[in-house]
């Protein structure tokens, strides 16, 4: 009966390590497409995300049917990304801001062109580290 | 001369922990994004004209709306299309419609042919995100795998155990060289 409480103590502080706390909770559907040739994101805490995809049925009253962007805990426009950079290279120390990366989180159905716009929306706030987020495995 | 501690009631310790634990366990989410890393291109100043690049190197994949893949003016399958790139950048009998080379001092690696060949890449607003993502990983999966037979030969190691430099030397002789055009306007929304 002593050592029970010393393994549930290891248990615990193994989950305490290995945690990384949810930032936001999402409000669009993202299943993300899927590759093989796909990589690890590094250096998690220089990562800044834009989610993209249909809203939740239960979001739908709100935000409609169609693909919206998700920056941090809320619904955005395309014309926020700009300000949504610049906010999350504040955040950061300034040695780290040239290895900031923006984390695209799309959904496999959204169209390129929305895709394509967020892309343009980030050269011009100067944001050029881009990741395509996408789970491992093949297609077929 | 046994001196007795005084007892420190336990008891209700593995409850806390447990509480915590399972605190822990709902909060954690172990699984790391995934994905394909790539550099958008700086903004160019209008009064510039984008760099001329000659027809022999440049190899056009053009994605349309209902995902279908045209390259070099051929209708192909995302299947073929990561032994096309490997033949187009790696052009190993010098033909003269494939891309040529410029001979460049690469630090670690010595003289070696670098390829001026650039991968125009160009969808459609209709393009699904999903047939994109595929073409961009078959073109990875082209230019990893000529990385990784360079590695092979000069350095007799895979390309994913080299050192630091090695990889830096590496990268310089097969550059990830895809250009993206605007995209076309036929499945817009």
């Amino acid at each position: 009966m002593g050592s029970m409480s010393d393994i549930i103590f290891m248990l615990l502080f193994f989950f305490m390590v290995i945690t990384t706390m949810r930032e936001s909770t999402l409000y669009v559907k993202i299943i993300p497409p899927q590759g093989s040739e796909v990589v690890k994101l590094e250096k998690k805490s220089l990562v800044s995300y834009i989610n993209v995809g249909v809203p939740f049925a239960d979001q739908q009253q709100k935000y409609g049917t169609e693909p919206r962007i998700q920056l941090n805990d809320q619904i955005a426009e395309l014309s926020d990304i700009i300000t949504f950079v610049e906010l999350e290279r504040t955040a950061r120390p300034e040695a780290d801001r040239p290895d900031i990366t923006t984390a695209i989180k799309a959904d496999k159905q959204v169209r390129m062109g929305m895709i394509s716009d967020i892309k343009q929306e980030l050269r011009k706030a100067g944001a050029l580290r881009i990741f395509y987020n996408a789970s491992k495995g093949t297609r077929k | 001369m046994a001196r007795k501690t005084p007892g420190l009631n336990t008891s209700s310790m593995s409850d806390i922990s447990f509480l915590l634990l399972a605190f822990f366990l709902m909060v954690s989410n172990i699984n790391t994004d995934m994905g394909i890393a790539r550099r958008l291109p700086p903004p160019l100043p209008d009064n510039v004209d984008p760099p001329y690049v000659k027809h022999r190197n440049i190899f056009t994949v053009l994605v349309n709306k209902d995902d279908r893949l045209l390259y070099n003016n051929e209708y192909g399958r995302i299947s073929d299309l990561k032994d096309r790139v490997k033949e187009f950048l790696g052009n190993p009998d010098n033909l003269p419609n494939l891309p040529e080379k410029t001979p460049v001092d690469i630090p670690g690696l010595g003289m070696y042919e670098v390829s001026k060949g650039v991968i125009s890449l160009r969808n459609d607003r209709g393009t699904s995100y999903d047939m994109y993502l595929q073409v961009q990983n078959e073109l990875t999966a082209a230019i990893n795998e000529m990385r990784d037979e360079l590695a092979t030969t000069r350095f007799g190691k895979h390309y994913s155990d080299l050192n630091k430099e090695q990889h830096k030397a590496i990268e310089m002789a097969i550059p990830v060289a895809i250009s993206e055009a605007e995209p076309t306007k036929i499945g817009a929304k």
